[in-house]
């Protein structure tokens, strides 16, 4: 960008430097030339100089070539024709004895990117690869790539490419790592320089004498090799250890990414390899540079999806310091959530609720909603510090509070009186639509337990003309129904004004129509309204009792050290289908939602073979149905099940009389089970009605799920009999067999002497069930479906296998117990 | 705003990464999803190298001195691979001379004594001695000295009952050196210093770290045994050794705060603040800064302070009351009443004051106890020289609930 009046100062440049009195003054000299490039930096455009400043590039003052050289590399590519009158100077420089200025004249020729020099620069580039000093091998190792690089088409000089292998042996260090990265250049299309054992063990060796940056490349360029030996693999990794624990954090998540790639085959060498860079991890996170805390603290966010007890005891450590700015500070907090456990809960709540009140809002925000991730394992203190938050009558305080409370009631359905209680004025603190359409959303999902809640909506209705928010509108629409169908009395007036105003003066299509299509659901008779309308109240997918589970390390390791963790908005902690409520609103009918989740199962499984939903459908079919309600909650399913094993564990003693329970142990035989993703065993599940509660990680043996639902039975009588069953799905592993065994213990013994089929136990996925009230019928058809489903799920099954199953029922199976 | 901004950010396939240093942006690009550790890392030591060369880091510097720092880039990085960042290398290659921006100051003038009296016996090194380039001391004008700084910062969270909740430690030793036939040093630590926490700690005054990790140049034969670092230091400036401390001050964290606050019959909110030094009473804290948080709606402050060198205002943007205190002597305490009048206060104003938050420097102090017993140069330097053994002690983040 010229600025204005550049054409005097290029005229005064331009004077000053073709002054003779000047150009026989060095010191002189030098400043003119000086005063060019200041202009140049400050944005003037000073290419008028180009023939001034090529004469100047004579001298045998180094501080002035360098002067000249920043210039000439600037402008060179708008000159080409006036640059070739630079290369005889340069050329002559290249057989200057001084190597300082040898390496200058090399590095300057190659950078004026002009593909007419070419020719002249081969010449002086390949006697800099012999040169005597290192400092000039430097730059002509690098040249050669900067030349490919300008020529990217032109053919690859063999004999160049050879002597830069041969150049990995130069006894300078900088000269090697150089030749790496000029062979990485020309090589690219033939996937970068050979990584062979003997370039390996080489590269390994002379790791110590390389800087910080140098043992980076080394270490980024190691990871195409492939250890031919197990011994191999560890020699090298033991070598690598102390760089492992490097001081200098490059190095240290250089190093930890070469652990990852070489070995994703040993789970159990890289969490020591992620054990051993805590520490160095922990003091990144405490450097003086923030740039250098942050990026430290996002790594960290990745360490813990795979060990999420990897900083349990260091959580200190990720209190916010007062002046830290609000990027680093959101950060910790999304750490310290992870951290949570029994003996800290009350420590972080304390530190997490001062943050509430920070001058900044962002962070006040992410505090509180920090806070309600939290309540997600320990509702009642979080609650409390919640509804007290609302007691300060803040805006954006109250909004984030509002918003917090019903993504932590669809997860947390018992929080929901608390929640309901605390409602009870937000309205009036409440300005922005975000707060507002989450008040409304729980205001839909909780209004009969909401005394005032007709009168807020009203207040709502009141003020539509003037609302802004197309999503307060619609949000605002679904409340005033869900409202009326439960509440009809209180809400019709004002439910039927809504309407009117929005199919007769709203100009927005989107209201409009959601209007339109209420209006005519009504029409269809409050019981298809209440079916369309009466939608989820909580997140189907709860996975309460094991918590988040831990991520096999592959499934972040490629994006380690890289910039995709330092993303805005961090990394995603969860599946979106956990995230909040607002995404499902709208999803209300439970029929779609299953249909959804069909389209899904076929997808995943359109690999394997067509039938999978004819089973689906034949098992659905049968006089057996299964439903999902009432749901089960989770703590309620966890009471269900340890009473169960309670029971189990004194049945040699008394039985127990009375009791209408029946147990039930079942191995099935599907190989690949606990290979299927959570995600589609879950949505297969969901496809025939079985709720699964919570899973163990994915590829982590012993691998288990829990898993319940409703059986009802038609009888002949008529009146259906219904039946809770809760069930676990457990595989110990190939390896872990005899483990698990004893690791389950008492409930596995009394099947161990059991006879299985000739493929061994390997293969199978014990089931155990429990049922209540007892109904055998019942509970043998809810085996054969989820027989199917399992069957369906693992590719490899065939349908011989499908009745190979040995059922064994419980010695006191007839007797309940 | 941009100092809040986030150190990366992209467009396309471009990604601009940046750090702040010396109140600039360094900022690199880069296109291929290069290593953040490496690029930030390389960014500070940049503006290290600048500030080495420039003598400070400043705009003014960077403007006067932009035909030296083209030059450094022009050696640091080439085609976007870093060559070298070793101030000795780059010594060889660098030929410009800085240029010292010295900005007048009056701090500068307390240095000089009444009638031109000997200041250079005084024991405190002047603050700016140590900014100015490492290339002067090539000219025979420039003196050759060296600084060795026990540097710590601390961050501390005390609860509203004054239970410490945490504290934690971060230090380092640095060195200066503008001495350029130095070949080795040797710098002794206290001999009692002690790394980790399983090792039994005798009656003694022990110092202990946690975590201790050292530079590559340093030699540590002679640390088992006598706890002596050795080491050929390079022009400039170097971090010789840094060292983490959590939970375990040998003393008492130094300021506590007794906090009154209630509301006045006339709506106004009333603070009476104590605030205690427990330093040992030889040494002081300067430019101590109290922050206190007030509710929304705070429109003005009165306030009663017990010395006429402090002061308080209230800083509507940042909606808290600074309180400042230019020195603090250790072993003493201050006390501060505070009336905060608001036009509209709401219904839990208590709630909303705090937590205060603290800014110091303890000057002449480490609160590990780290002490360096001597520092030894060879071979013996020929004429004067100076070695500056320097402490100090910041905050990091110094929080005290109310």
């Amino acid at each position: 960008m010229p600025y204005l009046g550049s054409e005097d100062t290029v005229r005064e440049l331009r004077r000053a430097l073709s002054n003779p009195n000047i150009q026989s003054d060095p010191l002189r000299y030098r400043n003119a030339i000086l005063k060019v490039i200041r202009a140049m930096s400050q944005g003037l455009d000073v290419a008028g100089l180009f023939s001034e400043m090529v004469k100047a590039c004579a001298t045998v003052d180094i501080v002035q070539k360098k002067l000249v050289y920043v210039f000439l590399c600037s402008y060179a590519t708008l000159n080409p024709e006036l640059s070739l009158l630079v290369i005889n100077t340069l050329r002559k420089d290249c057989q200057d004895p001084n190597p300082m200025v040898r390496s200058l004249a090399l590095r300057n020729m190659v950078n004026l990117r002009l593909p007419s020099v070419v020719e002249y620069v081969e010449q002086p580039l390949t006697a800099g690869l012999r040169d005597r000093a290192a400092c000039v091998r430097r730059v002509a190792v690098l040249g050669w790539a900067k030349l490919h690089n300008l020529q990217p088409h032109s053919e690859i000089d063999g004999a160049v490419v050879n002597e830069l292998y041969g150049l990995l042996r130069d006894p300078d260090p900088v000269v090697m790592v150089n030749c790496l990265r000029a062979l990485e250049e020309i090589l690219k299309e033939e996937g970068g320089v050979a990584i062979n054992k003997p370039i390996t063990h080489h590269l390994l060796n002379r790791l110590e004498e390389l800087d910080v940056w140098g043992q980076c490349e080394v270490l980024r360029v190691l990871q195409r090799y492939r250890p031919q030996s197990e011994n191999e693999l560890f020699d090298i990794l033991s070598l690598l250890d102390t760089s492992l624990v490097s001081p200098h954090p490059p190095v240290m998540a250089a190093t930890l990414n070469l652990f990852l790639v070489l070995c994703p085959d040993l789970p159990a060498v890289s969490f020591a390899a992620l054990e051993r860079v805590r520490g160095p991890l922990l003091a990144a996170c405490g450097s003086v540079s923030r740039e250098t805390r942050f990026t430290a603290l996002c790594h960290i966010q990745l360490l813990l999806r795979s060990l999420p007890g990897l900083m349990g005891a260091h959580y200190k450590r990720f209190f916010c310091g007062y002046a830290e700015p609000a990027y680093i500070k959101q950060r910790k907090m999304q750490v310290l959530v992870e951290l949570v456990n029994d003996d800290n809960v009350a420590m972080l709540l304390d530190e997490l609720k001062g943050y509430c009140t920070d001058v900044n809002t962002d962070t006040a925000q992410a505090a509180i909603s920090a806070i309600g991730r939290i309540g997600r394992s320990y509702s009642d203190e979080c609650l409390e510090i919640l509804t007290g938050l609302l007691g300060l009558k803040q805006e954006h305080i109250t909004s984030a509070v509002v918003q917090t409370m019903r993504d932590l009631v669809w997860v947390c359905p018992q929080c929901s009186d608390t929640v309901c209680s605390a409602l009870e004025g937000c309205e009036e603190t409440l300005q922005d639509s975000q707060g507002r359409q989450a008040l409304l959303w729980l205001l839909a999902v909780y209004g009969e337990r909401v005394s005032s809640a007709p009168y807020t909506l009203e207040g709502f209705i009141d003020g539509v003309r003037r609302e802004a928010s197309l999503g307060v509108k619609m949000e605002l629409l679904t409340t005033a129904m869900r409202l009326f169908l439960c509440r009809p009395a209180e809400t019709q007036d004002m439910l039927g004004r809504l309407l009117h105003y929005c199919i007769e003066e709203e100009t927005d299509m989107c209201v409009r129509d959601q209007a339109l299509l209420y209006y005519r659901l009504l029409h269809c008779g409050m019981e298809e309204t209440h079916k369309v309308l009466g939608g989820r109240r909580s997140e189907p997918s709860l996975g309460v009792l094991i918590g988040r589970p831990a991520e096999p390390i592959s499934q972040w390791a490629y994006s380690f050290n890289t910039l995709e963790p330092l993303k805005q908005g961090g990394v995603e902690t969860e599946p979106t289908s956990r995230e909040s409520p607002q995404h499902v609103t709208f999803d209300l009918n439970n029929d779609l939602s299953d249909a959804l989740n069909c389209c899904q199962i076929e997808e995943v499984h359109s690999g394997s073979d067509g039938s999978s939903a004819e089973v689906l459908a034949s098992s659905v079919a049968a006089p057996l149905s299964l439903s999902l309600s009432p749901a089960l909650s989770p703590e309620e399913f966890e009471r269900l099940w340890t009473q169960r094993l309670e029971l189990h564990a004194e049945k040699g003693a008394d039985e127990l009389e009375g009791q209408d329970y029946v147990c039930l142990e079942e191995r099935i035989r599907c190989p690949a089970i606990p290979h299927c993703s959570p995600q589609s065993l879950q949505a297969a599940m969901q496809l025939v009605n079985i709720q699964t509660l919570a899973f163990t990680p994915h590829l982590v043996t012993p691998w288990r799920v829990y898993l319940y639902t409703h059986t009802q039975l038609a009888h002949c009588g008529g009146a259906a009999r219904r039946a809770l069953i809760v069930g676990e799905l457990l595989y110990v592993g190939e390896g872990g067999q005899s483990a698990g065994a004893v690791e389950k213990g008492e409930a596995d013994e009394d099947v161990a002497g059991h006879v299985v089929g000739s493929h061994g136990r390997e293969e199978e996925v014990k089931v155990t069930l429990k049922q209540r009230p007892r109904d055998e019928k019942a509970l043998k058809g809810f085996l054969s479906i989820l027989t199917a489903v399992l069957h369906t799920l693992s590719p490899e099954s065939s349908s011989i296998h499908t009745q190979e199953h040995c059922t064994r029922l419980h010695s006191h199976k007839l007797n309940p117990l | 705003m941009q100092h809040l901004c986030f150190p990366r950010q992209s467009r396309g396939d471009l990604h601009f990464v940046h750090v702040r240093q010396g109140g600039l942006y360094w900022v690199a690009t880069t296109t291929a999803d290069s290593s953040p550790f490496t690029v930030i890392e390389f960014l500070n030591r940049l503006a290290a190298l600048v500030k080495d060369y420039c003598g400070s880091l400043s705009e003014k510097s960077v403007q006067v001195n932009f035909a030296l720092i083209y030059e450094l880039l022009d050696e640091v990085v080439d085609y976007g691979y870093i060559q070298t960042t070793s101030s000795d290398v780059l010594k060889n290659f660098i030929q410009t001379e800085a240029v010292c921006s010295k900005p007048f100051s009056l701090f500068d003038l307390t240095n000089v004594g009444l009638f031109g009296a000997e200041t250079q016996q005084s024991k405190v090194a002047p603050s700016s001695a140590a900014t100015r380039p490492v290339q002067s001391s090539r000219e025979q004008g420039g003196k050759s000295e060296i600084f060795v700084d026990v540097i710590e910062r601390m961050s501390v969270v005390i609860g509203s009952d004054g239970v410490v909740m945490k504290t934690d430690v971060e230090g380092e030793i640095r060195v200066k050196c503008f001495m350029p036939s130095c070949s080795e040093m040797r710098i002794g630590l206290n001999e009692e210093f002690s790394i980790g926490k399983s090792q039994l700690r005798g009656y003694g005054a022990s110092v202990r770290v946690d975590e201790c990790s050292f530079h590559e140049a340093v030699r540590l034969d002679e640390f088992n045994s006598s706890r002596i670092l050795r080491l050929c230091p390079s022009q400039g400036e170097q971090t010789v050794m840094q060292y983490q401390l959590s939970d375990e001050l040998p003393s008492a964290p130094p300021f506590r705060l007794h906090p009154t606050i209630e509301r006045d019959s006339g709506g106004r909110l009333l603070m009476y603040l104590k605030l205690r030094c427990d330093l040992p009473p030889k040494s002081a804290a300067i430019n101590v800064c109290v922050t206190v948080p007030v509710p929304r709606g705070s429109v003005s402050v009165s306030q009663e302070l017990s010395s006429p060198d402090q002061s308080a205002e209230l800083k509507l943007q940042s909606r808290a009351i600074e309180w400042n205190i230019p020195r603090f002597a250790g072993g003493t305490q201050l006390s501060a009443l505070f009336k905060l009048d608001a036009s509209a206060l709401g219904p839990a104003p208590l709630l909303e004051v705090g937590p205060v938050v603290l800014a110091f420097e303890l000057p002449q102090l480490a609160v590990t106890g780290l002490q360096i017993r001597f520092l030894r140069l060879s071979p013996v330097q020929p004429g004067p020289s100076q070695r500056w053994i320097r402490y100090v002690t910041h905050s990091d983040s110094y929080v005290i609930r109310v």
